[in-house]
């Protein structure tokens, strides 16, 4: 029952649709279910939101040492780097999403450009 | 409130003006800044064997991008159906907080049930951030109408985004290629450290950051729902802990 195990065109969209669609909206669908029932800093949705930080969390930790495509043929230490040091400078100067990301880019393609 | 007092006697011409102002908003700098961490998964999605159509269509369908690389990734590591859905729920569980938030701020005394479970569709990190910011702006009437300007206008252009990088994908120089691959990761790093409500949740992020790579060395294929349990777990302790040495 995996992505690829059964060889006709439908089963990756259906693989999709359940996975992917019926997985996100379901609690899209709950949220507007619930509406204003519960308070937002009850514990349960404190607990919720730990969990669901954490996982997205280990999402970024695989990307950045785990990568896939020509980000693979750079060392772990530039990506590191880079990571580490975008996240200082959106932490830094302002909490800016733009610069965060600008900085981690520049050190990325400066280390490639000199074979880090 | 004056802004509720003024509507014009024509209903649909303002709804239409309100919708093409929330479709204005996904131009904006979170607009832009997402549409590149669309650049960066259309390489991920090519990368891991799935098709133009299928790419697109997930795009569509999922909307929630850390839902959509978790997906990717549970295809990429061969798991079963239900293991993919389980984890893609995991990650997604924050949208129905997201939208128990929301739907007081969209919601006018007529506003159809229905109505609300659509847009609903349309909620994610970035749509979900400009619309509790810009809402309050808003004629209460017009909110749904503008909110689905946003969201549908935020889901088009990315559709369109996708599928230009996927078949752009194979000409890129590799330098561009790799910049494009470190897009979803700084996006998500810094937008999910700004959006946390409380101390817990950055807790969570450390943990889950480090706990990630390390599980999947270790447990490969439970990496990421370990580190959501184990660090999400560690991270609702810490906050039980200090709120009671706060009430102490």
């Amino acid at each position: 029952m995996t992505f690829h195990a059964i060889d006709a065109w439908w089963w990756p969209f259906l693989f999709i649709l359940v996975a992917g669609w019926l997985a996100t909206d379901a609690w899209r669908f709950l949220g507007v279910y619930l509406g204003d029932r519960i308070g937002e800093d009850s514990d349960l949705l404190v607990l919720v939101r730990a969990l669901a930080t954490a996982l997205v969390a280990a999402v970024i930790g695989n990307l950045i040492v785990f990568p896939s495509g020509e980000l693979a043929d750079t060392s772990f230490a530039l990506r590191l780097a880079s990571a580490a040091m975008g996240f200082l400078a959106y932490l830094w100067l302002g909490r800016k999403v733009l610069v965060g990301i600008v900085v981690a880019e520049v050190v990325l393609l400066a280390g490639m450009a000199f074979n880090f | 409130m004056p802004a509720e007092e003024i509507l014009p006697a024509s209903t649909s011409a303002s709804r239409r003006r309100w919708y093409l102002r929330g479709a204005r908003m996904a131009f904006s700098v979170p607009g832009l800044i997402l549409a590149s961490a669309f650049i960066g998964f259309a390489g991920l999605a090519k990368e891991a064997g799935l098709t133009l159509a299928q790419t697109v269509f997930m795009v569509g369908m999922v909307w929630a991008l850390p839902a959509k690389v978790v997906l990717i990734g549970a295809i990429l590591s061969g798991a079963s159906l239900p293991a993919a859905a389980f984890a893609v729920a995991l990650s997604s569980i924050r949208l129905a907080p997201m939208v128990v938030a929301l739907v007081p701020e969209m919601r006018g005394p007529k506003t159809r049930r229905w109505v609300l479970y659509f847009l609903s569709h349309f909620v994610a990190v970035t749509s979900w951030v400009l619309a509790m910011e810009r809402l309050r702006g808003v004629p209460r009437d017009m909110r749904t109408s503008y909110y689905a300007g946003l969201g549908s206008t935020l889901v088009l252009a990315n559709m369109v985004v996708v599928a230009v990088v996927y078949v752009l994908a194979d000409s890129m120089p590799p330098a561009v290629s790799a910049a494009l691959f470190m897009l979803t990761p700084m996006y998500f790093l810094t937008s999910l450290w700004g959006s946390a409500r409380e101390r817990a949740g950055h807790v969570a992020m450390v943990l889950g950051i480090v706990l990630g790579p390390l599980l999947h060395v270790v447990v490969p294929g439970f990496d990421l729902l370990g580190a959501g349990l184990v660090g999400g777990g560690i991270a609702f302790a810490f906050h039980k802990l200090s709120r009671r040495r706060a009430s102490a």
